[in-house]
């Protein structure tokens, strides 16, 4: 799997890695966000 | 598809709703298939690609606290279900 150029939704949630950590994640590794959200159940 | 989600079980239900479709039958995408590739944020095949400065500033610490194989596992299970490569 190659992040490189590929379209990524980020699917955060609070209690977990949130949505705008995995994005900056994505941007290092060269990946395009498309979409990135953060959920939170409490 | 990148995810974040805290535990196994969440992974998998996530993982399973973009991919085979809602397994609760609960929301929008029950029955819906829609084959997306998804991966968590952790596994080691992001992670590898993420630059180090980054993952260590924005997802490290949660991987010390979070079941990070567990979750790596729930996932890939998924993947290969929904005859993804793992």
């Amino acid at each position: 799997m190659q992040l490189q150029g590929k379209k990524i939704i980020a699917l955060g949630e609070r209690d977990g890695v949130q949505g705008s950590a995995i994005a900056e994640c994505a941007r290092s590794a060269g990946a395009e966000v498309v979409l990135e959200t953060t959920y939170c159940f409490v | 598809m990148l995810l974040g989600t805290p535990n196994a079980e969440s992974s998998r239900l996530y993982a399973m709703t973009v991919t085979e479709g809602d397994p609760s039958w609960a929301g929008a995408l029950a029955g819906v298939t829609l084959g997306l590739p998804v991966y968590h944020v952790m596994e080691e095949p992001v992670k590898t690609q993420v630059a180090p400065e980054v993952y260590e500033e924005h997802v490290a610490l949660m991987e010390m606290v979070l079941e990070a194989a567990d979750i790596a596992n729930a996932v890939q299970e998924v993947r290969t279900n929904s005859g993804q490569h793992a």
